[in-house]
């Protein structure tokens, strides 16, 4: 399959990315390109000019500053999977991006396009949301942060201006108490998740849980923050009836349609097994 | 249609060509280039046939433009052996009947190569999660991670040999 014709240009700078997208309405930009392209492929997309950003420099890097952990949006999945710090200090982050479509996909592949993308299948939304992420998002005008629970306005769509673009994203230095675990079903590896849960918790002393964030993957037309389960479990310890009453919140929050994946009922049964699992496997790496 | 000059490396030899912003890479090796082993099966980012060896890293040409390759250094199939000997995981392949068809073989050999980059002495689990982005539909995968394992050793300074232990092949270090 043939994309339909188009224009393309290597951006040198994320400035003149910014002035192309501003003279191009159907302009895209490519970062890397792995739901693009074949969307381009099947004619989903069809944009008139392709801007890629793939030789703008400063753009892909993991390092953490005094508040945050800062991720550059052309950072490749597999960077995540080769960082000692991810694997160490981030498990929910490092869970997911090993679970992401695979290997040859994720050397490409980018955090900031799986965000960018606003699709609810990809995995990085529930991870960001279970993170209370902060997305940046820039253009010609300066740089917005933009809370990852107003990111997501529609279905497939970003909180991004059409000449603006998703730059970093700033999830919440690691302290100690802090545990995650991201879980997903997938029929084959590559497919799309069946049902995916990712959980972050922060556990301050005796065990209070001060914060607990659950996104859910693949479970509605928009990456969903299952709020009222989060808040089930703060303000307490992590006790066994707390974890099986947030699990049936989750699995409630769920908006998941039958298909060839399984049924509704099936899918909210998995989100609640997993929503249970993937808080023991938080609570017991908080913990260590 | 607006076409674009682009200058490719694939198996250190410099590739040039005037490019429509469409033309997917898989498509620039095969056609322009003339380098045919490197496959086109899917097309749809799913079966890894296409894999190549990009600036480091392997990918799946097929969802790549070829615009995006300039300047990139490329390693195909037709680069991996050297002198005319085969690569220790071609040799793999070749001693463990890690392919039947072939179809497949290409990407697998320029992934495995990766993976044993990164990764000299994998288990069998990180073989299989490491070939995951490539399907095989002949060999149902017990031989590919066989050949990937006689490589490891070979690749290790080891002499590897294929036996046949209560009928089923198995490789391990040839004894002294």
């Amino acid at each position: 399959m043939i994309p339909a014709s188009f224009e393309y240009v290597a951006a040198a700078t994320l400035g003149e990315a910014f002035g192309l997208l501003k003279k191009h309405p159907d302009a895209k930009i490519l970062a890397g390109g792995h739901s693009l392209i074949p969307m381009m492929k099947f004619r989903v997309a069809q944009p008139a000019l392709l801007i890629d950003i793939n030789k703008v420099p400063d753009l892909a890097y993991i390092k953490e500053d005094a508040k945050w952990l800062k991720i550059g949006a052309l950072t490749r999945e597999s960077e995540f999977e080769n960082s000692a710090l991810i694997r160490d200090k981030y498990h929910l982050l490092a869970d997911a991006a090993k679970m992401i479509a695979d290997p040859l996909v994720r050397n490409m592949a980018t955090v900031g396009g799986n965000l960018a993308h606003a699709d609810p299948a990809n995995d990085h939304p529930a991870v960001m949301l279970a993170y209370d992420a902060v997305v940046v998002v820039s253009g010609a005008k300066g740089t917005r942060e933009v809370p990852i629970t107003k990111f997501f306005t529609g279905p497939f769509t970003p909180d991004i201006a059409h000449d603006e673009i998703l730059t970093e994203i700033r999830i919440p230095l690691r302290k100690a108490g802090d545990g995650g675990c991201y879980l997903k079903i997938e029929r084959k590896v590559g497919d799309y998740a069946t049902a995916a849960v990712g959980v972050f918790v922060r556990l301050g002393a005796k065990g209070v849980c001060e914060y607990a964030g659950i996104g859910l993957t693949n479970l509605g037309l928009m990456p969903i923050k299952a709020t009222a389960a989060c808040k089930v479990l703060m303000g307490g310890p992590l006790s066994d009836a707390k974890i099986r009453e947030a699990a049936q919140l989750a699995s409630e929050a769920a908006e998941p349609t039958s298909d060839w994946r399984g049924t509704e009922e099936y899918k909210r049964a998995l989100v609640k097994t997993l929503t249970v699992r993937a808080l023991k496997q938080a609570a017991l790496r908080a913990a260590a | 249609m607006t076409t674009y000059p682009i200058s490719v490396t694939i198996n250190g030899q410099v590739h040039t060509g005037d490019v429509p912003a469409r033309l997917l890479l898989v498509h620039f090796i095969r056609d322009m280039a003339m380098l045919t082993g490197t496959h086109c099966g899917c097309d749809t980012t799913s079966c890894g046939a296409c894999t190549i060896d990009f600036n480091g890293k392997p990918v799946k040409s097929c969802t790549l433009l070829a615009v995006q390759a300039n300047g990139a250094e490329i390693t195909t199939i037709e680069g991996v052996a050297q002198g005319g000997q085969l690569h220790p995981v071609q040799e793999g392949f070749y001693q463990c009947h890690g392919l039947q068809c072939g179809f497949c073989t290409p990407g697998m050999i320029l992934t495995s190569i990766s993976l044993l980059k990164h990764n000299p002495d994998p288990s069998e689990d990180e073989i299989r999660w490491g070939i995951s982005g490539n399907l095989c539909r002949c060999t149902g995968y017990n031989n590919i991670v066989k050949s990937v394992q006689y490589a490891a050793m070979k690749l290790a300074g080891k002499q590897p040999e294929v036996v046949i232990i209560n009928e089923e092949s198995t490789v391990r270090e040839m004894a002294h």
